[in-house]
């Protein structure tokens, strides 16, 4: 176990970058917890996988270090580094049965065998695979062969972390929620610190203490998935969280209101900053509709289950609202009101008010 | 119960026919001639089963059938591990990838026959390159056409430039095909070369490497022109395989009724060593 330092990494697949968009990884700095669950979150091509395969070992950053518990490990290969590593496929090796499996990286580290026998059974009780112990690993079905990829990364008591690239990937939408909470449970039992990679939102609010939002190779926020959902730092975070995400408005400025499509939003406070592009920013949960505020036209409603979402035009910008029930019927003229302490500017992508009282 | 539409089955039928004019009915004409004798003039005389019990039984044949198991078993007990080797040592990436893929599938491009010439005129001692390399500057007494080990180095050495390119290239589609994931994983947990190889590679590779088997099997059991066009079957009959054998009889002797037999001898056998590669090879998927 331990605490898990990444300082300045900087990493390009290139042998000699030029400017920043030559670097899949730019300038990260981050610090994770002993025992914590953390999230990388992000589209693909962000840069997530290569963050994690350097933590791994697989890949050497061109620039930084990584701390592990002040110890530096920036050139340490991936075996010498105890980590474990699940992928995206599951990786089992097909010839072995599910114990050998288990035992594999145990035998490689010259483990003897009353021990790696009592690992074995312990982490396969753990995985509920114990009555699979001795059939052959190349039949079983997906999860299961994706919880013996992770069973091996489990297995060795002294792993400092374990890291998940995508884990549920090729796993059947009604098992990935059993998965999801065994690794829940199981973060609980062994308290290693692990890192889940992820470019689906639910998987990563629902797993991580802390998520880690990346966009094109740059941390963009480090939060509690109610922090994300909140008070999103970017527009970005803002976007690709919720759904639906949070509305970006073209908006101008003046004072601490925005001016947007000719109507004043009361914000959440102060705006600072000057010039760039300003975007007031506030998610369709707090959009609500009333008998006065910005007049809009109804485009759009879709039922989805839990609520609505109702898509409207303002002038010439589309938003969308949210309604838990009575929602307007499309073409009506409706009034929304913008939440205040919901409402934010956003200046070239960046938050740029400050919260009332902070 | 739904009508199911018999018409489908015509369209089967010019593959059958097309089937039936090269394979059935050659076959049979064989099956014809393996029961019957002939003195010419197109009369036949009925035989029973005597050609086979005659080929069966005749040291000729044996003898013939003993040296094509040697020759078969030494290739494959050399281009199956070599090939392995090379497509292991060959880069997964890079520029290097098509160089290497075409370099390797040029012996296979060339003629049979070809391939028998050129390594007669390059194995003939005094003229040829080898031949010449061998006797004269490292003074090794090698002279294919007189001696029966030096002939039988020659037909396999031959099998192995020619061939083993087969197995790299199946061996190397398998190595391929095993995502990067797999590599990650051993490095983590801790696997030694050997047990990369061992629990990932050689398993991923299972199934070309079982065609491949099969593919040099029936190719080197069957092997005819490149023998034939090196050494004629000789010195004396040291490297006189099945099928040169019995093109010896066929067409030198003309004694189609032996001939008809062994060939169908030689059918079977070939037929039932597949089988039992395939059955042995197959056998721990089905589990």
């Amino acid at each position: 176990m331990a605490q898990i330092k990444l300082s300045n990494l900087r990493h390009s697949y290139m042998p000699s970058p030029k400017g920043p968009e030559d670097y899949a990884l730019k300038e990260i700095d981050v610090t994770w917890r002993d025992g914590g669950a953390y999230a990388l979150l992000g589209p693909s091509g962000c840069g997530k996988s290569t963050l994690l395969n350097i933590i791994s070992g697989l890949l050497t950053p061109s620039e930084g270090q990584i701390l592990f518990d002040d110890r530096d490990v920036t050139s340490l290969p991936p075996d010498q580094r105890n980590i474990a590593q699940v992928f995206q496929f599951p990786v089992i090796y097909d010839t072995m049965t599910v114990g050998e499996n288990l035992a594999f990286p145990l035998k490689n580290r010259g483990v003897d065998a009353a021990t790696i026998k009592r690992r074995v059974d312990e982490i396969a009780e753990m995985l509920d695979v114990s009555d699979m112990l001795s059939t052959r690993a190349s039949g079983l079905s997906p999860d299961n062969k994706q919880k013996i990829s992770m069973g091996r990364g489990l297995v060795r008591d002294d792993v400092n972390a374990v890291m998940f690239d995508e884990p549920l990937t090729v796993i059947d939408p009604h098992l990935k929620w059993k998965l999801r909470s065994k690794l829940k449970e199981l973060h609980q039992r062994v308290k290693a610190t692990m890192i889940y990679v992820t470019h689906d939102q639910t998987e990563a609010l629902t797993f991580a203490d802390e998520v880690v939002v990346m966009q094109d190779g740059e941390v963009v926020q480090i939060g509690t998935p109610v922090e994300l959902f909140e008070r999103p730092q970017h527009t970005f975070v803002g976007h690709f969280i919720g759904s639906p995400g949070m509305n970006v408005l073209p908006c101008e400025v003046k004072g601490d209101r925005a001016i947007f499509e000719g109507h004043e939003v009361a914000l959440e406070g102060p705006t600072h900053g000057d010039g760039g592009r300003t975007d007031l920013g506030i998610r369709p949960e707090y959009v609500s509709f009333g008998e006065s505020g910005i007049p809009a036209q109804v485009t759009k409603v879709a039922d989805i289950g839990r609520h609505y979402v109702v898509s409207a035009m303002v002038g010439n910008t589309a938003l969308k609202a949210v309604a838990e029930h009575n929602a307007p019927n499309p073409g009506s003229h409706v009034f929304l009101q913008f939440k205040p302490e919901q409402s934010r500017v956003y200046r070239d992508g960046w938050i740029a008010t400050k919260e009332r009282g902070r | 119960m739904r009508t199911e539409n018999q018409r489908a089955w015509f369209f089967v039928l010019p593959v059958l026919a097309l089937v039936a004019f090269n394979a059935l009915v050659p076959m049979m004409t064989v099956v014809n001639y393996s029961v019957q004798e002939t003195f010419g003039n197109n009369q036949f005389f009925w035989e029973g089963l005597g050609w086979f019990e005659q080929i069966l039984r005749s040291d000729r044949f044996q003898a013939a059938l003993g040296r094509q198991f040697l020759f078969t078993f030494m290739i494959l007990i050399i281009e199956v591990p070599l090939g392995i080797i090379v497509a292991l040592s060959m880069p997964r990436k890079g520029f290097w990838v098509p160089v290497c893929l075409v370099l390797m599938a040029l012996p296979m491009l060339i003629p049979w026959n070809v391939v028998g010439s050129m390594w007669n005129i390059f194995t003939l001692p005094k003229i040829g390159l080898l031949g010449y390399f061998l006797n004269d500057v490292l003074g090794i007494n090698y002279d294919m056409t007189q001696q029966p080990l030096s002939a039988w180095i020659t037909v396999i050495v031959m099998d192995v430039w020619h061939w083993t390119s087969l197995v790299v290239l199946l061996c190397y589609a398998g190595l391929v095909s095993i995502p990067d994931a797999y590599y990650q994983a051993a490095k983590i947990d801790g696997a030694s070369p050997w047990s990369v190889f061992r629990y990932i590679q050689l398993p991923k590779m299972k199934t070309v490497l079982t065609i491949a088997i099969l593919l040099r099997f029936m190719d080197s059991f069957n092997i005819y022109t490149e023998p034939f066009v090196l050494t004629g079957g000789g010195p004396g009959n040291s490297t006189t395989l099945l099928s040169i054998d019995l093109v010896k009889i066929a067409l030198g002797q003309f004694d189609l009724g032996p001939a008809a037999a062994m060939s169908l001898i030689y059918f079977a056998i070939t037929l039932l060593v597949s089988w039992l590669f395939y059955t042995l090879m197959t056998k721990d998927d089905a589990e």
